[in-house]
């Protein structure tokens, strides 16, 4: 009750402050600003300025990662036109080889389809030479013969002896190309 | 009736007893209610409800910022968690009391403006809340010791930062007035920015802490007064909206208060970085 009838006999005055809540208030106030100022809120920026250039960073990486993926990309387009342009160039070279191989082929086979030819054709040709001569040869003795002992005579005489059988194979000849003849007309 | 007779009808007739009709009058508030009987004492010192609101504001503030930044981590571990709402009552300061007044060079007084402006805003809006509902902040030494550490803060910042007698040169020398008018101006600036600056950043508080407990006492009191079985029951429930469209503009003005109170004392201080306005 004393202390009522002191609160009710004080001039009640709002504009006086009292002094307990001043220094409270004062007191109040600095324990509230010491604790953020110097603890909790260095904390909180720190936290913010960490978060803000995680973000940032973040982003600027991400940024980078999307220019080194387009450079690559653009690198491997370019490397794929190369290789395109390069394949091109090689089937195009590779059919020039190829038409250039067959036709040196081609050529090569001709010249030596013709160099067979001619050889066997010289051949031929050599072999019925031979054989002409050597039939020459023994046609004329055999006839001698056959004709020496026909006619009993001998012929020895070498050219005699050859010049009949020359003028022999001349007729043969002469009656060989007539038969052929008649066979060709016929 | 005698003096005592008189006393005791004084004494029975209380703000909760009195009704319409029952021979008590409307137990009109005054500054009375304002002042508290110690709850408890120790020594000589006598507790108030309104110490003890202090304290609580103290407690409060320490408590929800310890959760929020004791540990704070990169990602939030819950978005209703301390750390999450702390950080957005941080950033409300900076944002929209700090940066508009100094810009981002004065990061550097940001807790001394999120200590101001949630140490000023809990002791308000205790003005709302049942069983505390009294803004300490109506009583004129809150203010006033809030004022004390805002005026020479500003004061020592401006003389720090434009030389002693700089600051007091360039108050009562704005820039761009012309020569003939500073006779008048400059004891106007001078008496406004030293003088006056701490009484109207207190009064201008503590005006409106009080006159907001008082309409609500009026009309609560009011309500509870004329609720009786009568026609003034409807003036009860008639008070009682109005009690509550007071209520919901306190919402408001112990937000407001609070913001006024810190903006100004940063524009104070952006004032005694700089000397241009």
């Amino acid at each position: 009750m004393h202390y009522l009838a002191g609160a009710i006999q004080q001039p009640a005055n709002p504009l006086v402050p009292g002094p307990v809540e001043l220094i409270l208030g004062l007191l109040g106030f600095f324990i509230v600003f010491g604790t953020l100022a110097k603890v909790l809120l260095p904390r909180a920026t720190k936290l913010l300025q960490e978060r803000t250039d995680a973000i940032d960073g973040g982003l600027e990486r991400a940024k980078e990662t999307q220019d080194e993926a387009n450079r690559t990309l653009e690198q491997y387009r370019a490397q794929l036109q190369d290789a395109r342009h390069e394949a091109a160039r090689m089937r195009e070279q590779a059919k020039e080889e190829g038409a250039q191989i067959i036709a040196q082929m081609r050529e090569e086979a001709q010249v030596e389809a013709r160099r067979i030819t001619e050889a066997a054709r010289a051949q031929i040709e050599a072999d019925r030479q031979q054989a002409f001569a050597t039939l020459r040869a023994e046609v004329g003795a055999l006839s001698v013969q056959l004709a020496s002992k026909i006619v009993g005579e001998s012929l020895d005489d070498e050219a005699r002896q050859s010049r009949v059988v020359d003028r022999f194979l001349a007729d043969l000849e002469a009656n060989q190309d007539a038969a052929s003849g008649a066979r060709a007309s016929s | 009736m005698s003096d005592a007779q008189q006393l005791v009808v004084a004494r029975t007739c209380t703000e909760t007893n009195s009704h319409l009709f029952s021979g008590c009058g409307y137990p009109a508030p005054s500054y009375e209610n304002f002042i508290y009987t110690p709850v408890f004492h120790i020594g000589f010192l006598e507790v108030t409800k309104p110490m003890l609101l202090v304290v609580l504001a103290v407690v409060l503030i320490l408590v929800f910022f310890g959760f929020a930044f004791w540990k704070p981590t990169m990602k939030p571990r819950r978005w209703w968690g301390a750390q999450n709402i702390g950080e957005l009552a941080i950033l409300a300061v900076r944002n929209q009391v700090l940066r508009p007044q100094l810009g981002s060079k004065g990061d550097r007084y940001l807790p001394f403006l999120v200590s101001m402006f949630f140490f000023i805003w809990l002791l308000n809006i205790f003005e709302l809340i049942p069983v505390l509902q009294f803004p300490a902040t109506s009583l004129f030494a809150l203010p006033v010791s809030l004022t004390l550490i805002v005026w020479p803060t500003y004061l020592f910042i401006g003389m720090k930062h434009q030389g002693p007698i700089g600051y007091f040169k360039n108050m009562a020398v704005p820039a761009g007035a012309p020569w003939w008018i500073l006779p008048l101006l400059s004891p106007i600036e001078l008496l406004s920015n030293i003088f006056v600056r701490p009484f109207t950043l207190s009064i201008r508080l503590m005006a409106n802490m009080l006159s907001g407990h008082l309409l609500l006492l009026v009309f609560g009191l009011a309500s509870w007064y004329l609720a009786s079985l009568s026609i003034g029951l409807l003036f009860a429930a008639t008070s009682f909206v109005v009690f509550l469209l007071v209520f919901s503009l306190e919402v408001l003005i112990t937000l407001l208060q609070a913001f006024i109170f810190t903006t100004l004392t940063a524009f104070y201080i952006s004032d005694a970085l700089e000397s241009a306005h």
